[in-house]
């Protein structure tokens, strides 16, 4: 989710290069050749922390193929996953979609970090390959009108949208700050939640910004003291507004904080400490409360805890498996069944717009409490 | 009038951090001429040790808040001292002699592979501390206002206080302080009447180093979130204070500490947050080219 790392186009290269990987490709392309569907799946294998989460998507991906499979596959073919490792980086992903069209596969899950899949969709689109995400959540992805990039996820600027108004609904007549990190996500979140609130006639008392990675936020919380802000819609990460709650409960400052899925992080709780207590940030449903994901979630166990990228891979998996059964193998016929069709999947019927994303995401409200997140009762 | 009280108290807390790291840059500079840019790195070790010793402390069931803390204040500052010390050893010592640029160019190597060593050691990751001392003072009422003051940032700026104080009568009035002031003002003749002028500017790094400890600890105590990059920024607005308070002047860096927190919090309270950083640098620069021997640093007559 909120995995937006610096992408660098590699537009320019990319083609010059890929002529010498195609040759390459109709080498090995012979052996590779089978009675499969080829399906990709772009995730950070290897790298740290965020690997942990690329192993959440490769469960629920392989759970959903071993599914599909044991029921006769797509049309009678079976689905043969493989894993390209892009260790959450733009550079490595375009590497990594060069892997892929060299040898030959016109389907990717992921990538799962945003500034990897947007590097990487610029090869995918050049070389005609479809590309579903389930995780990558900058706009800019699919804002760029490539036919072929889907995203199975909510994009950053529904979630300022959906917060946006939680704050119009709830808390109308509180005194209202905006404050963001004046980065991509950041800034999109407080964007989208600012223009909700416009147009429900409220004017915030206090909008402002802060600087990402700095540790000495006591100025910006006199601020919010001295203006009597009850609430503030914050547009950035955990690691911010740990540092922001921490110092304003030092300070005696009482105002509640709302943001996205940014703060999904437990790192916020062990900055904030119980001052983090009331935290809101909107994110993706629980998918393992659903009724319809129970089954796969027995399946999923098996591997360990599943978390939602796991439900959420899985889903993509199932959306992709029926949009090429319908349409066969040619990525630009399933793109249009992408686009016309619903699916129906254990997080719920997904349908695509004219831009690849999804409609209607899921968003719910959850509220930090001991140490812990779960949706609130407000 | 209340939000000018909070902002100074804001102020002085960073300012008394600065002012403890800026020390070390001034001390080193006074006795042996150099910019020590590791200095920064050996705040952040300070910094990762006590939050090591916080976390184990916490493990073996020390729940005594005062107690953790002085415990952490000694063995950080043990372990800190050791750290400067091997660098000046490693790093500085061999290079006395040398060209100027020598040692600093070796100051930055150094800053970078004590970076480099705390990223490998412990992740790049945030470590992070849960509030350790909670709790605020009532000042008063200013226009209808209550004025309260964080107890953390009152031990803060106490302990700051405290040590500055005692730091400086340890200069004045002990023999290693006088032995200190000697090599500052000429090592060679300071050698020449019997002072040990390796073991003077050995135990100038480890008090410096000790006072980077215990900004490192006030620091992890009061952020709760540190990384090892966070030497660079602190090291580097510590300098400026070590600059414009006078390099070379004691009660200098001092005061340049407490002033530069008091800028960068005033510009980001009452102009713009977003460049509170090229408030500060802006100083740096305008300090060198008006006033170059700082507000209270006197000026080096080149002896000929």
């Amino acid at each position: 989710m909120k995995l937006n790392k610096n992408f660098f186009s590699m537009k320019g290269r990319s083609g010059k290069f890929l002529a010498g990987v195609a040759v390459l490709a109709m080498l090995t392309g012979a052996s590779a050749a089978r009675a499969d569907v080829d399906i990709a799946l772009g995730i950070p294998a290897t790298g740290g922390q965020i690997a942990a989460l690329g192993a959440q998507a490769r469960l629920g991906a392989e759970t959903a193929v071993a599914a599909i499979n044991a029921q006769g596959g797509i049309n009678g073919e079976k689905i043969n996953l493989q894993i390209v490792d892009d260790q959450c980086d733009p550079k490595n992903a375009v590497s990594a979609a060069n892997q892929v069209v060299s040898r030959g596969i016109k389907f990717v899950l992921g990538h799962l970090c945003s500034g990897a899949s947007i590097a990487a969709s610029d090869v995918y689109n050049d070389e005609g390959v479809l590309a579903l995400t389930a995780s990558a959540t900058a706009p800019e992805l699919t804002e760029r009108g490539y036919p072929l990039i889907f995203r199975a996820n909510g994009r950053d600027d529904q979630q300022g949208v959906v917060g946006g108004k939680f704050v119009a609904d709830k808390f109308k007549d509180k005194r209202i700050a905006i404050i963001d990190d004046r980065q991509v996500y950041g800034q999109g979140l407080a964007r989208e939640a600012g223009k909700v609130l416009t147009e429900a006639g409220i004017k915030p008392v206090y909008v402002g910004t802060v600087n990402a990675g700095e540790r000495d936020y006591s100025a910006l919380v006199s601020r919010l003291k001295s203006e009597n802000i009850d609430i503030v819609y914050f547009g950035g990460y955990h690691t911010e507004l740990g540092l922001i709650v921490r110092q304003a409960r030092q300070a005696g400052l009482n105002t509640r904080f709302i943001g996205a899925d940014g703060l999904a992080a437990n790192e916020f709780w062990s900055v904030a400490g119980d001052g983090g207590a009331g935290t809101l940030f909107t994110f993706s449903a629980s998918a393992k409360d659903l009724p319809s994901a129970q089954e796969a979630y027995a399946e999923l166990r098996k591997g360990g805890e599943p978390d939602n990228f796991a439900f959420y891979y899985y889903a993509a998996v199932q959306t992709l498996a029926k949009a090429i059964a319908e349409a066969g193998q040619d990525p630009e016929k399933v793109a249009e069944a992408l686009k016309a069709g619903s699916f129906d999947t254990i997080v719920g019927t997904f349908r695509f717009d004219d831009k690849g994303d999804l409609v209607d995401p899921d968003y719910v409200i959850f509220e930090w409490n001991d140490g812990t997140y779960a949706p609130t009762k407000l | 009038m209340a939000y000018f009280v909070d902002q100074f108290f804001n102020g002085l807390t960073l300012g008394a951090v600065y002012g403890l790291i800026a020390i070390g840059y001034t001390m080193v500079y006074g006795i042996i001429g150099m910019i020590n840019f590791a200095h920064g790195e050996v705040f952040m070790i300070g910094a990762f040790i006590s939050l090591i010793v916080l976390l184990l402390l916490a493990q073996i069931g020390i729940a005594a808040v005062p107690v953790a803390i002085l415990v952490t204040l000694v063995l950080s500052a043990v372990f800190t001292a050791l750290w400067g010390y091997v660098v000046e050893r490693i790093a500085y010592r061999p290079l006395r002699g040398a060209t100027r640029l020598a040692p600093l160019i070796s100051a930055i190597g150094m800053s970078i592979l004590l970076q480099s060593l705390v990223q490998l050691a412990q992740g790049a990751g945030q470590k992070s501390l849960p509030p350790l001392i909670t709790g605020r003072i009532t000042l008063g009422e200013i226009d209808g206002q209550t004025v309260e003051v964080a107890v953390v940032r009152v031990v803060i700026i106490a302990v700051t206080l405290v040590l500055m104080a005692a730091f400086s009568i340890f200069v004045a009035k002990t023999s290693f302080g006088r032995a200190q002031r000697a090599c500052e003002q000429d090592r060679k003749m300071a050698e020449l009447l019997g002072v040990n002028v390796d073991k003077v500017i050995s135990l100038t790094f480890v008090s410096g180093a000790v006072l980077a400890a215990v900004a490192g600890l006030l620091y992890t105590v009061y952020y709760g979130s540190i990384d090892f990059f966070i030497g660079f920024l602190a090291g580097l607005k510590a300098f400026t204070a070590a600059v414009l308070g006078g390099i070379g002047s004691l009660p200098g860096a001092m005061l340049g500490g407490l002033l530069i927190g008091l800028i960068e919090v005033f510009w980001a309270g009452y102009a713009s947050a977003e460049y509170k950083d090229v408030a500060v640098f802006a100083i740096l620069v305008l300090v060198l080219l008006f006033r170059p021997t700082g507000l209270l640093g006197r000026a080096v007559v080149e002896k000929v």
